[in-house]
């Protein structure tokens, strides 16, 4: 069947049931109730301490088949994922669907165990490198399921990714199990995607290196969800959990696509008292925080809330009280882990909080303006942060979709080329986020206002920033490099990109 | 009145940098210059003006080009103009002019490419870099030497190096410099340029300088990096005041011309010519900055 | 026709440049090109023969190319290909 942006989704996709296609961004209307975990008790004087990783596993009764999830928070610092796979592997446990928030290059280190038959099957927002390779090979019992931060969050909550048993790494942790990521040498700041696992999955388990004296506060997960603590000696590298002073970008073209990004949202009808804001982590989208932060001392505009994955420039506009509040889902440096520490303003959210679709309404719907990236754009505005200019899997949906849906201006920002290639072509390879929710695209030689936004070109037409249509643009791209020549496809689908809601807005067809 | 074309930020590339050379055009300079001097290695000369010649044959741009060459007395400079010409640059910028002669001797060479090629004659302009105390006494010669000639810029650094000093915050070794170009500049009806000023992290120095030789009246200044390119045109910019006040000059202007009035007056003060000019010369800045 | 005397090399390895090394062959064994692009899929096949077109539009009929693209653009690939069969009939 042909879906609402155009692609061909196969009737039946092995493992995946029901196929439902995308029809829209806010189509779909859930039914039925959340799930939850089993009802389980703890009587007084119970011990939750494991001595080993292999203990919990036994405790907590997992066997072949089962799910498993991991959260990202500690990016490529982790230890956690890997450890415990191979703990798995070691009690010669298999077929188990491997259902993180996200996957790193660290993560690279479980690909024996993959091909061993340990993990079978994958569900996670994206992965890079050797994992993105082997999500896109084929190799898995069934295709791997993308999806957004939102969407994982509501697949947990309605129970269509059922979590058998959840292993969190806990920077701070007591013995009755009561986590905050804050403390610690492997502070990691929010723990905002955990926080939906703990809540939901039937066994949680909680693996720290920093055991502190009951109670641990202040308390992101707390003791109720949580049924074992195992202690390692290290559970993660603060070096590759949180970056240091980000050095803001002097690539003079990111610097020119982050002055039009600002001059958008400055001209766009937005940027006045309350509005709020979610900087992407790319280069051009933090140093567009520069550019706005000149604007709003310039015009004495404050804004309501800064969200999403937070990083220093996010910090610096909160301390200087150029917004009010800062809702944080995830840190991305050491700054950021600080502000969430010190911070009263600085408030850690969940991922359901953060983007949920189908819950009572989450912070993006509240957002006026969002900056993303992206590695490809099309002529209808769809949007492709997955897979590489061969067809390989190498991004992460995040909350790209989720923002992009919520945000009253979702601006996208790329080169409009990437060495050679093109970033606005005739159509993407693979949609995360439909066109119909972004707003602008932004690139170095001009920018293009979706043309359901006539209310926007209005508001930009004066502002001296070079508007053109979005086909001017792939013009350019062309005349610059030639058209691309369209990557080969097999039939066989090796992944299917979930949009948010839970329904498949494109698939990942093997590359010939 | 023919448009005169604004040169207030020329942006010099590495010629030998295909990065640098295809994003060129898209910092707003009014003027990219294309380096084949300093920029480029000895052992890179023939690859550099094949890219350079290659870039403006295949490339648009949307502002004026030029093309800095080698001096015409090494054995670079021709090899470049025989490169580089065919391509049909808007301008040659010349490095260390001390003479009418070497204006004279390129005019010549670029007439014979423009024949050849079947450009219009006169179409490839010329601007001379004053680098030396022997080219500062013969700027108005050098200045009038060809009517290729639309530009002299100062090559600061070679300059003062000349004079035995060094360079200032305040630029002091520069004002005799600055003010007899400018004079020689303005004689020939030529645009005067800066020169470069290359501490990209020292904006507030930058911004000074070019508020000095603006008020000095010099049209523009010669830039390194797309970061001066926005400092140098914020300071050549009109402010509203200052374009509302010349478009009721122009309309008093043109309203005494249609009425055949002899003196015209704005606000009690009388306008005369100089006014007007200066009056149109903001309005062309202002579109300038719109465009 | 015209003959390349030497291997002669242009270009660089740097980002959106493409290094090029051109070499003699034997006469009638045509031009051979070895490419290695990050964009083979899209761009291989333009690239080659805008590399072959370069060389015989100076008259260059056989020759050994290795060409180490990182992402250059045509005036790039041309540029560069011009230098080397300067450099290579020098």
């Amino acid at each position: 069947m042909i879906n609402a942006v155009g692609r061909l989704i196969p009737d039946a996709i092995k493992g995946i049931a029901p196929v439902r296609p995308y029809a829209g961004p806010f189509a779909a209307v859930p039914a039925g109730r959340t799930a939850g975990p089993k009802l389980r008790a703890n009587n007084p004087g119970s011990d939750k301490l494991m001595k080993s990783i292999d203990q919990a596993i036994e405790a907590a009764g997992l066997r072949d088949g089962m799910t498993i999830s991991f959260h990202h928070h500690f990016r490529n610092g982790d230890f956690v994922l890997n450890q415990v796979v191979e703990a798995i592997a070691r009690r010669k446990i298999t077929g188990l669907t491997l259902a993180p928030s996200s996957l790193n290059d660290i993560n690279d280190a479980i690909l024996p165990h993959i091909e061993a038959g340990v993990i079978t099957a994958i569900e996670t927002s994206g992965a890079r490198g050797k994992l993105g390779k082997l999500l896109t090979s084929g190799k898995l019992a069934k295709p791997a399921v993308i999806r957004s931060h939102g969407g994982r969050a509501r697949a947990i909550e309605a129970g269509e990714l059922k979590i058998d048993v959840a292993f969190i790494g806990a920077p701070c942790c007591d013995h009755y199990g009561n986590i905050n990521g804050i403390e610690g040498r492997s502070a990691c700041g929010s723990m905002g995607y955990a926080m939906v696992d703990a809540a939901f999955a039937d066994k949680v388990v909680a693996i720290t290196d920093n055991l502190v004296p009951y109670p641990a506060t202040p308390i992101s997960i707390p003791q109720t969800q949580v049924d074992f603590v195992v202690i390692l000696d290290s559970i993660g590298d603060p070096a590759g959990i949180a970056s240091g002073a980000l050095r803001i970008s002097r690539n003079p073209r990111e610097l020119l696509i982050a002055e039009y990004a600002a001059g958008i949202i400055e001209h766009s009808g937005y940027f006045r008292n309350g509005y709020s804001l979610q900087l992407g982590s790319g280069g051009a989208s933090l140093a567009a925080a520069r550019f706005i932060k000149e604007k709003m001392l310039a015009r004495g505009i404050t804004g309501s809330f800064g969200l999403g994955g937070i990083t220093a420039p996010m910090v610096e506009m909160l301390e200087q009280g150029l917004f009010q509040t800062v809702f944080d889902v995830q840190d991305f440096d050491v700054s950021s882990i600080q502000s969430l520490k010190n911070n009263p303003r600085h408030v850690e959210v969940s991922a359901s909080y953060y983007a949920n679709p189908h819950n009572g309404g989450p912070a993006v719907n509240n957002l006026d303006v969002v900056i993303l990236s992206a590695t490809e754009v099309d002529v209808d505005f769809n949007v492709n942060v997955i897979t590489d200019s061969n067809g390989v899997i190498m991004g992460a949906s995040g909350g790209h979709s989720d923002t992009a849906a919520g945000a009253r201006l979702a601006i996208v920002v790329a080169p409009l080329l990437r060495g050679r290639l093109p970033m606005v072509i005739d159509r993407v390879h693979t949609i995360v986020t439909p066109g119909e929710t972004v707003d602008v695209v932004v690139t170095e030689r001009g920018l293009a206002v979706n043309p359901r936004r006539t209310d926007l070109i209005g508001n930009l037409k004066g502002s001296g920033l070079p508007v053109m249509s979005i086909e001017e643009l792939r013009q350019i791209a062309y005349d610059l490099a030639g058209r691309p020549a369209e990557i080969r496809v097999s039939d066989e689908v090796v992944a299917v990109v979930e949009y948010r809601d839970g329904t498949i807005i494109d698939v990942v067809r093997k590359p010939l | 009145m023919q448009q005169e074309r604004l040169r207030r930020a020329m942006m010099f590339m590495p010629g030998n940098n295909p990065a640098m050379l295809q994003n060129a055009g898209i910092y707003g300079a009014d003027t990219v210059i294309f380096d084949l001097e300093d920029a480029v290695a000895i052992s890179e000369k023939d690859a550099a003006r094949h890219l350079v010649a290659s870039a403006i044959r295949r490339l648009k741009y949307p502002c004026e080009v030029a093309v800095r060459i080698n001096h015409i007395q090494t054995p670079y400079g021709l090899e470049d103009l025989k490169a580089v010409l065919p391509a049909q640059p808007d301008l040659i910028r010349l490095p260390k002019a001390e003479n009418a002669r070497d204006i004279r001797d390129v005019d010549e060479i670029i007439a014979a490419a423009e024949k050849a090629h079947g450009f219009a004659p006169g179409s490839i302009k010329m601007m001379a870099a004053i680098e030396t105390a022997k080219g500062l006494l013969q700027a108005y010669d050098i200045a009038t030497a060809s009517p290729r000639m639309v530009a002299l810029a100062i090559g600061g650094e070679d300059f003062v190096a000349d004079l035995k000093t060094t360079r200032s915050k305040e630029g002091t070794e520069l004002f005799a410099a600055r003010s007899h170009l400018l004079l020689a500049a303005r004689a020939a009806g030529i645009n005067a340029i800066d020169t470069v000023f290359s501490n990209v992290n020292d904006e507030e120095t930058f911004i000074a300088e070019t508020k000095l030789i603006k008020q000095m009246g010099f049209d523009g200044k010669s830039v390194i990096n797309p970061r001066q390119v926005r400092l140098v045109q914020e300071i050549f910019t009109p402010t509203e005041k200052e374009i509302r006040q010349a478009e009721r000059i122009i309309a008093a202007y043109k309203d005494a011309l249609e009425h055949n009035s002899g003196v015209i007056a704005l606000d009690g003060k009388m306008i005369d010519t100089p006014i007007v000019i200066r009056a149109e010369r903001v309005l062309a800045y202002a579109a300038a900055v719109r465009r | 026709m015209t003959k390349l005397l030497r291997t002669a090399q242009a270009g660089t390895v740097e980002s959106t440049d493409i290094l090029i090394t051109v070499a003699p062959a034997e006469d009638g064994t045509g031009v051979r090109i070895e490419l290695s692009t990050p964009t083979l899929a899209q761009y291989g096949e333009h690239i080659k023969s805008l590399i072959a077109k370069t060389l015989s539009s100076y008259g260059i009929e056989d020759a050994v190319v290795n060409a180490n693209d990182k992402g250059a653009l045509d005036y790039t690939i041309e540029a560069r290909v011009t230098t080397a069969v300067a450099r290579a009939t020098r």
